[in-house]
């Protein structure tokens, strides 16, 4: 079964359409990318199959679950990682990571899920910390961490690594390729075309509200006769 | 000079927006009103004259008797009366006269009076004054019910100082009266008291609530408005709702979970402001309200204690509401505003005045504002309005369930993420399209 089915997704807020009419499929266990300018819609597509904004017509299925109608079931299934997301600051890490937690499992269940977290976050003593100390690449650590220990099927991270510097970027890409290996499909938006290459194994290119190129880094390299994939982003938006 | 003009420019017209400006305008017109109301009850006070009831119990022949004499002057004062009586047993006719026709208060000339001046001693008047309301405004009406006392006091003092053989003792001969003073208010009689000092008693209450209940609030509207900002900015609250738990749940623990710290700040609040208003009350020491029937049972702190965790609700669900329009901390800060007018607008008004004495449109006003509600109920449960206290209750019941039904919707809504959105011929997309557009989540 496919990880996620996107169909003629329409998205309009009044007479403005963010969205118009796209599609596309993430297999499950793949990373799937998806790049685009500002203002492309990547994070309204995004937002829309996490279940926080609604559709306006079409049809999205996430391991066969309706985002419209079954987005309680969705929602145990997915987890979502908007761009410079933060976490409770008066909260240590290890109570962020357990009042997260509390809402997916109890008991040892929810204790074993905490300390799954933690060993994502991998921040050693800093864990007991306060999350109004940590630093950019320790936040992002806590919220990747936050993110998979419910060991979600599906996950959506937007702009994972922006802001990042080059260490704390490698560190959360190792993390991504790690979680995919656990078998958890993903779903990906970034502005970082090496990212991209490096992570994704297909990407969609949206631009205006649709998707205007599909397929394998290598596939779309050899396609527009590039050498990466930021020259293949720059030949297929401009006009 | 450009420099400077463009800076104060700048600075002007980032400082001049209608959020800046339309607290100022609101509080301009709040002041405004009051000091109106102030003026016109202090001059209606001091220029009309009584209307009042008489019972004449002195059966000295009409000619010699001091009370008599005492209505004569009264008719002279222009003192309108709306009951005039000779027996003991019209006593309830003439209270029910009085408080239909809405005098001031029925004057009981003893029975003794002319035979008590003639002595040279004082004559006794026992006043039953018809207090209408408990606000700091109510007891003026009291102020033409003395001026007549004191225009009978001096009329007898001028007849006895006219007629010398029969002064006995100057003192008495210049201050022949001495009045007894009963203080109907609603059903309640409080004897040996009158209105100036209910009103005085009252006062640590009719401050303290409204005090009170205006800055918790502020304070916990504050507190949720902020963390909505905070949560927005943060993007907590997406990951919030991208968590398997329904948004009902979601909203009721952001209400229950602020109302109840609002209802500890107040209850801490409370402490201190008794313990600050005792210090007025010291000249009061002498009189208990609880001898007068004004108390509080434990059911009527509890029915005070739910009114006020309801109008905490109230707030919380409005300003979850405004909230939901915040995108940030710093926007969420502006919408305070609204919320601090609604609790102010009352506050002043139950301060100063009692409900019963208001204009239709503003007892409309109070009763559809919440915040009225905890900020008169010490009044109305002490004088057993029951109506207005359980006429509240369902209607902040109503408003709490109106508000949190919107708020889930709002919740369920993408206005939540997307804010209020514009079309683009620059009028504004309705809210309820926004929220009919909410999805079953």
């Amino acid at each position: 079964m496919d990880a996620l089915v996107v169909k003629n997704l329409y998205k309009n807020y009044g007479e403005i359409v963010a969205l118009d009419g796209i599609n596309f499929t993430v297999r499950d266990g793949e990373i799937f990318g998806l790049i685009g300018p500002n203002g492309a819609g990547k994070t309204t597509t995004l937002r829309i199959i996490s279940t926080l904004l609604s559709i306006s017509s079409g049809e999205i299925k996430v391991f066969g679950k309706d985002v419209a109608t079954e987005s309680n079931e969705v929602r145990k299934i997915i987890s979502y990682l908007p761009e410079d997301a933060g976490a409770y600051k008066n909260l240590t890490g290890r109570a962020y990571l357990d009042f997260i937690a509390s809402f997916f499992a109890d008991g040892e269940a929810r204790r074993e899920m905490v300390r799954y977290g933690m060993e994502v976050a991998d921040l050693g003593d800093r864990i007991d910390s306060k999350v109004e100390t940590y630093s950019k690449g320790m936040m992002r650590r806590l919220l990747i961490a936050r993110a998979i220990m419910a060991k979600p099927k599906f996950a959506i991270l937007d702009e994972v690594t922006s802001g990042l510097d080059v260490v704390n970027a490698f560190e959360i890409r190792e993390i991504i390729q790690k979680i995919a290996k656990s078998g958890v499909s993903i779903l990906l938006s970034s502005h970082n075309m090496f990212e991209v290459e490096y992570l994704c194994d297909r990407v969609a290119l949206i631009d205006h509200g649709k998707v205007v190129l599909e397929g394998t880094p290598a596939g779309l390299k050899q396609r527009y006769g590039a050498n990466n994939i930021e020259e293949v982003f720059t030949k297929a938006v401009s006009p | 000079m450009n420099h400077l003009y463009n800076l104060i420019k700048k600075e002007v017209k980032e400082l001049l927006t209608p959020a800046s400006v339309l607290p100022i305008v609101v509080m301009a017109l709040v002041f405004a009103s009051l000091g109106n109301l102030t003026g016109t009850a202090i001059s209606e006070s001091q220029e009309s004259s009584a209307t009042l009831a008489v019972i004449n119990l002195d059966p000295t022949a009409e000619n010699d008797s001091y009370a008599a004499f005492a209505i004569e002057v009264m008719a002279a004062y222009n003192v309108t009366l709306v009951y005039n009586g000779t027996s003991a047993s019209e006593i309830e006719d003439a209270l029910q006269a009085m408080k239909d026709q809405g005098a001031a208060a029925l004057l009981i000339f003893d029975e003794n009076f002319t035979t008590s001046i003639n002595a040279g001693e004082k004559a006794a008047i026992q006043v039953y004054w018809n207090m209408k309301g408990t606000g700091l405004f109510d007891s003026l009406s009291s102020a033409p019910v003395y001026n007549t006392l004191n225009v009978i006091s001096s009329a007898i003092t001028m007849e006895l100082i006219d007629g010398q053989d029969s002064i006995v003792d100057a003192a008495n001969a210049t201050a022949p009266l001495v009045t007894y003073s009963n203080t109907i208010l609603g059903d309640k009689e409080m004897i040996g008291i009158d209105p100036m000092t209910v009103s005085g008693l009252l006062d640590s209450q009719n401050m303290m609530m409204p005090i009170l209940i205006m800055i918790i609030i502020v304070m916990v509207g504050g507190i949720i408005i902020s963390s909505m900002g905070m949560e927005k900015e943060n993007k907590t609250l997406e990951t919030l709702l991208t968590l398997p738990v329904n948004r009902t749940t979601i909203v009721a623990g952001k209400l229950i979970g602020s109302a109840s710290v609002g209802l500890v700040f107040g209850l801490i609040y409370m402490v201190g402001m008794a313990y600050y208003m005792q210090g007025f009350n010291l000249a009061s020491a002498d009189y208990d309200l609880a001898q007068y029937g004004l108390s509080l049972d434990l059911l009527d702190w509890a029915i005070l204690a739910l009114m006020m965790f309801m109008a905490i609700l109230c707030a919380l669900g409005l300003c979850m509401i405004l909230g939901a329009f915040a995108k940030n901390y710093k926007a969420a800060q502006s919408l305070t505003l609204p919320i601090s007018f609604l609790a102010m607008v009352p506050m002043f008004i139950v301060m100063f005045t009692d409900f019963n004495t208001l204009p239709l449109f503003l007892q409309v006003l109070v009763f559809a504002i919440p915040f009225s509600h905890p900020m008169m109920g010490m009044n109305n449960l002490m004088f057993d309005n029951t109506p207005l206290v359980y006429g509240g209750m369902v209607y902040l019941t109503v408003f709490t369930l109106a508000t949190i039904f919107i708020t889930v919707r709002l919740y369920k809504s993408d206005i939540l993420l997307t804010g209020f959105r514009f079309k683009k011929d620059g009028s504004a997309m309705s809210l309820m399209k926004g929220l009919r557009r909410s999805r079953k989540v």
